[in-house]
């Protein structure tokens, strides 16, 4: 009950700030619609909807990370996490509060994505819906590493390397925009190693009905998942106790 | 019983101790300020006495209750509110008091009965549909202490309340305080020295941690021979540095 009503208010905060909508739906669509456009002219076999989509998909996860980061740093800063830790919430319902909201909006960004991909041809199949199950374990990821960043960082710092950074290194290290295979070498090795190459080859398969080529992906994603939210809860109380 | 009893209340950060040995009783109702200049520990005392920091030594009874043993306990008599004013800024006002009522687990009647009583007392009823953060710094302060005693603290905790209003917005939160005095009881932290002598009941003056003294405004003015409060604060701060 008392996480539910901390839940509650950390999806009216996200929700009631227009830059989050114009960045967590409106961007992804640009994105999806632009690419499209280039790929009507000059076609390259990375920018067709069934490769292309996916990909929107993950990479607006990102933004995920951004809200939640930022949400818990103004939290933080603004004092009101402060005047919680007065109350009766536990550590748990801040932890929950936190991450739980913004798994459904992650999972409507999905559907909002692949939607947009289907009016650009993306054909319809029970695939599909395969794929927006699988984002919620992604979500997870990026929301946790959300919480983890905005346990350590103040705002200015969380616009700085969430907002700015993160976003564009996972976009590069996950193989939206360019094959990581052109790139080889370390950064393609590094790029193997982390989550984000494997949420959109993970996509991409289940997109395709290639199941066999999905679920080796699947252990990774849940092995960050599992890891940065149990590194996200433990920063979280450190920084509660240092309150 | 004292709403507050501090024993030997101390914390240090590395070389630096923020509060050393506060021994303190603060009676049932009353309204004590803690005074002192930037640095003299009131912040982390309030801290320490609403459960937010621990102690390093020493201890304090609130309403009985220890603050290192039964931390629950002391929560739920307990209401604060911050230095910053602490609000959920896309929130309105009407739903920062339901989350306040919401976390302390009241059903809807009593949610619906607290926040109509709340904004009576402190004339919020005008703003209740409008967003917190767009608010006022007076008013968000308002805000700020109607969300501390939504859960009916026998302890209320205000810390700095009227920092950075302006004449105006002060004296009207001055009169929202005079209110809630007897009522329950309140510690208020400030640098006014205009603000403790007309809001407080005594006076506890702090400097590098130690609190120096306590008394009646017109005691601490009557012991220093001074005629005005302020200097009756600077002989004794001064006092005790040399």
């Amino acid at each position: 009950m008392r996480m539910l009503t901390f839940a509650k208010r950390c999806a009216r905060e996200i929700l009631r700030d227009p830059l989050n909508l114009m960045f967590g739906l409106g961007f992804p669509v640009v994105l999806l619609l632009l690419l499209s456009a280039i790929q009507a002219n000059i076609p390259v076999a990375l920018f067709e909807i069934e490769r292309l989509a996916p990909g929107i998909a993950v990479f607006g996860l990102s933004f995920m990370t951004l809200f939640s980061a930022t949400l818990i740093a103004r939290d933080r800063e603004s004092a009101l996490l402060q005047r919680l830790y007065t109350t009766p919430l536990q550590p748990a319902d801040y932890i929950l509060g936190y991450i739980l909201p913004l798994i459904p909006i992650a999972a409507a960004q999905g559907c909002v994505c692949y939607l947009v991909a289907m009016a650009l041809g993306l054909p319809l199949t029970i695939h599909i819906a395969y794929a927006v199950l699988m984002i919620l374990p992604i979500a997870v990821f990026y929301v946790s590493l959300g919480l983890l960043c905005g346990s350590i960082l103040n705002v200015k710092q969380v616009g700085g390397i969430c907002g700015a950074l993160l976003t564009n290194l996972s976009a590069w290290l996950s193989g939206v925009w360019f094959d990581l295979d052109l790139v080889g070498g370390a950064f393609g090795r590094i790029a193997r190693v982390l989550p984000f190459v494997h949420a959109v080859e993970l996509e991409r398969a289940l997109v395709s009905g290639s199941f066999a080529d999905a679920w080796p992906h699947l252990p990774i994603i849940l092995g960050y998942a599992a890891i940065v939210t149990a590194g996200a809860a433990l920063l979280f109380l450190r920084q509660m106790n240092r309150q | 019983m004292d709403a507050i009893q501090t024993i030997e209340l101390t914390k240090r950060y590395k070389d630096l101790t923020a509060v050393d040995k506060l021994t303190l009783r603060i009676g049932q109702g009353e309204l004590f300020s803690l005074l002192g200049i930037n640095g003299a520990g009131k912040t982390t005392t309030i801290k320490m006495l609403s459960c937010l920091s621990k102690p390093t030594s020493g201890d304090a009874l609130v309403g009985g209750h220890s603050i290192i043993r039964d931390v629950l306990k002391v929560k739920g008599l307990i209401g604060v509110s911050p230095q910053e004013t602490a609000v959920a800024p896309n929130l309105s006002v009407k739903e920062n008091l339901e989350l306040m009522c919401g976390i302390h687990g009241f059903a809807k009647e009593k949610r619906l009965a607290r926040i109509q009583e709340l904004s009576a007392q402190l004339g919020l009823e005008d703003i209740l549909s409008q967003k917190a953060g767009k608010l006022s710094g007076g008013w968000q302060r308002r805000v700020s202490i109607a969300m501390a005693l939504i859960s009916e603290p026998s302890i209320l905790f205000l810390d700095e309340p009227t920092l950075g209003l302006d004449v105006i917005a002060r004296s009207e939160l001055w009169d929202v305080i005079r209110a809630l005095k007897g009522k329950i009881t309140i510690i208020l932290t400030t640098h006014y020295m205009e603000e403790a002598e007309a809001l407080s009941d005594r006076i506890g003056i702090m400097r590098n941690g130690e609190l120096l003294v306590t008394g009646t405004a017109d005691e601490l003015m009557k012991q220093t021979g001074a005629r005005r409060f302020e200097d009756a604060f600077i002989s004794i701060v001064k006092e005790k540095k040399s």
